[in-house]
């Protein structure tokens, strides 16, 4: 034993720990605040904190494979002449062409064909060559409107304003300017090589009782055939449902912060809207208080990844999930293999989400031609199919274990809670217990 | 010239008539009785003329392809909103947003336009006989506004390629806008507009105004102009 001074070990900080030292150290280098795409990292309270209770002596489940479980939908039985019918209630999110290849949005559209299920444009407008391969595509009516023209309207199956996407409810967009390839540049009337910065707020309404003239307008330009969608990032969702509602929508969809984005600020994604668990059950709630649930279809994104979250999302009230950055990585977004690359651009797969500069190894958040080339539409295309099916299926193991023959059967009922904070949030039981956090203490 | 009472057919017959695809190229039609109402004669695709005799609400010949509308009155927000091709023309005045996003034709607003006037306009020509209000040509992509009158505050506010042309007074300029020199070729575009829109005026007594294109790519040290 030495007669030195016991010392303590070094501490470093919970508040200053590594990562925020470096987003110090990087704002202060660059100048710049820190963009990126995807959704919110951090932890959050979601659908991992739910379990489904199963059958039991009160219920008795069904047969594997022998006996039906139900997973069509029918969106936009509302007012619309024309409403998609869809095989499973995993549709896919808008990503625009320039935000992804064409190559990416062309593998998103034979998969969903494979799948039964639908596209979605995003800023940008929509390309004929992601008409072509999407049999059921919906077209996305942004603030921006890029590309916007009644042609292509018309071409679309159904209709999504965008109010708002769960990285950035209130924020607008910027594609940077290394992205702006001449074919993306023209498609947005705009030069070659600038960031091109989308607004967040529609050029000619405001709030909702202009919007239900918006809707009003776009359904007598599409011969009210087209159902037509209400986007909104999970801010307020109860107000916010009840309003589109009253707007006219005929389908709503509710996008938590997990939901990604092309290309937006760090401290956005990660410190502006409510993780998509605690949307789902004030977006319900308003919809029956208005008598509309099953009328008005909610559809819920943001950090949907495997059946059991489709099916949790069901069973809170759900008609339908939407995937974006789930099936980026179906695509072949952040894989292993190409993780020598991810490390020369300073990441590592799995982390990689600097999708606005265009270097995308993968060939999918590019437009630079030569990695583009890189991702096989049909090859991506076949194991984004490959993905929806196998997450369907799993809801229906779900749906099927807990009796029901249609995953739409599923209910709070079947649920429980492993926190305190998921219990309140999807006004399910905490586990063990009846007691749901603000319902009934 | 075929005459359709809106308070007796309806929004939705008489839009659904002026769309049907055997009707006749060249055609004249009149819409009687609009009191205000929205989205009249919205996504229009064929080369015919309509003469709305009376206000309109919002929306009025929104997303015109090929279309000659007049509105004989006073137009509502949003009036030839995303307009493709066409005419439109409002012997009134018009409310706000008038030109929005539209990508080609001609709007001419006879009397004033309200706020944010050609905002994000993508290629299409506005002419106005009177004064814009503010905010007008926010993020104005291409295309031309002329303004016979005065413009209000922040006038082509982040602007990008589209050209101002005003004859009064400018309130003020917007983030990255600034006075350009007039040349013959701005003149010309000017003076071709005015004829185009049947509104007397000297091409000469117009300034121009444009992108001075600091904030086409972002820059910490503009962070207070955005």
């Amino acid at each position: 034993m030495t007669n030195k001074a016991p010392r303590t070990l070094p501490r470093k900080s919970a508040t200053l720990d590594d990562y925020t030292l470096s987003e110090i150290r990087r704002a202060a280098s660059t100048g710049i605040y820190d963009i990126r795409g995807g959704g919110a990292k951090r932890q959050l309270p979601h659908f991992d904190d739910l379990l489904f209770l199963g059958a039991s002596m009160s219920r008795y489940p069904l047969e594997g494979y022998r006996e039906r479980c139900g997973t069509e939908v029918t969106l936009g039985t509302r007012f619309a002449s024309k409403p998609i019918q869809l095989d499973i209630p995993i549709t896919i999110a808008g990503m625009s062409f320039g935000s992804l290849s064409g190559q990416a949005k062309e593998a998103l559209g034979r998969g969903a064909n494979i799948a039964g299920t639908s596209t979605t444009t995003g800023d940008g407008g929509m390309t004929p060559e992601e008409r072509g391969h999407s049999k059921l595509l919906v077209y996305q009516y942004l603030p921006s409107r890029y590309g916007m023209n009644p042609n292509d309207l018309r071409k679309a199956d159904a209709i999504e304003i965008v109010v708002g996407q769960g990285a950035k409810p209130g924020g607008g967009g910027m594609l940077l300017g290394q992205k702006i390839s001449d074919r993306v540049a023209q498609m947005r009337s705009l030069p070659k090589g600038i960031d091109q910065r989308s607004a967040c707020r529609h050029p000619d309404w405001t709030g909702p009782d202009d919007l239900e003239i918006k809707i009003l307008e776009l359904r007598e330009i599409t011969n009210w055939e087209k159902p037509i969608y209400i986007k909104v990032g999970g801010a307020r969702p109860y107000y916010d449902t009840a309003l589109a509602v009253k707007a006219g929508a005929d389908v709503i969809v509710v996008d938590g912060m997990q939901g990604g984005t092309a290309a937006t600020q760090d401290v956005f994604i990660e410190h502006v809207g409510q993780p998509t668990l605690a949307c789902i059950r004030p977006a319900v709630q308003a919809l029956k208080d208005m008598d509309m649930h099953r009328k008005v279809q909610l559809i819920v994104s943001g950090g949907i990844r495997n059946g059991a979250d489709v099916a949790k999302a069901m069973a809170l009230g759900a008609d339908a999930v939407s995937i974006g950055s789930a099936a980026l990585v179906a695509l072949g977004d952040n894989h292993p293999d190409l993780e020598e690359e991810y490390q020369q651009l300073g990441t590592t797969a799995g982390a990689y989400d600097d999708w606005h500069e265009g270097l995308d190894p993968a060939g999918i958040t590019t437009q630079d031609p030569k990695l583009a080339a890189r991702l096989d539409p049909e090859v991506a295309g076949r194991r984004l199919a490959n993905y929806l099916k196998v997450i369907t299926l799993e809801a229906q193991t779900i749906a099927r274990a807990c009796g029901k023959n249609h995953v739409h059967n599923l209910e709070p009922d079947d649920l429980v809670a492993l926190t305190v904070e998921s219990a309140a949030m999807a006004g399910v039981p905490l586990s063990g217990t009846s007691w749901i956090p603000g319902q009934n203490d | 010239m075929a005459s359709l009472n809106l308070q007796t057919l309806g929004l939705r017959a008489i839009n659904a008539q002026l769309n049907t695809g055997d009707i006749a190229s060249g055609s004249s039609w009149e819409i009687t009785e609009p009191k205000g109402q929205h989205a009249i004669a919205c996504g229009l695709q064929a080369d015919i003329k309509v003469d709305i005799r009376g206000h309109v609400g919002f929306y009025c010949a929104g997303m015109n392809q090929n279309a000659d509308v007049t509105v004989h009155g006073h137009a509502g927000v949003g009036i030839a909103e995303n307009m493709m091709s066409g005419q439109v023309r409002v012997t009134g005045n018009a409310s706000q947003a008038a030109g929005a996003t539209a990508h080609g034709g001609l709007l001419v607003i006879e009397g004033d336009a309200s706020s944010r006037c050609g905002i994000s306009m993508k290629g299409i020509d506005i002419v106005v006989g009177g004064s814009v209000g503010h905010m007008s040509a926010f993020m104005a992509q291409s295309g031309n506004l002329v303004v016979c009158g005065d413009a209000g505050e922040a006038l082509g506010d982040s602007i990008y390629e589209a050209r101002l042309f005003v004859r009064g007074k400018v309130e003020n300029l917007g983030a990255d806008c600034i006075e350009k020199t007039m040349t013959e070729e701005h003149i010309k575009t000017v003076d071709d507009l005015l004829k185009k829109a049947g509104i007397d005026g000297d091409a000469k007594d117009f300034k121009r105004y444009g992108s001075a294109r600091q904030l086409y790519n972002f820059d910490i040290d503009n962070a207070d102009a955005y």
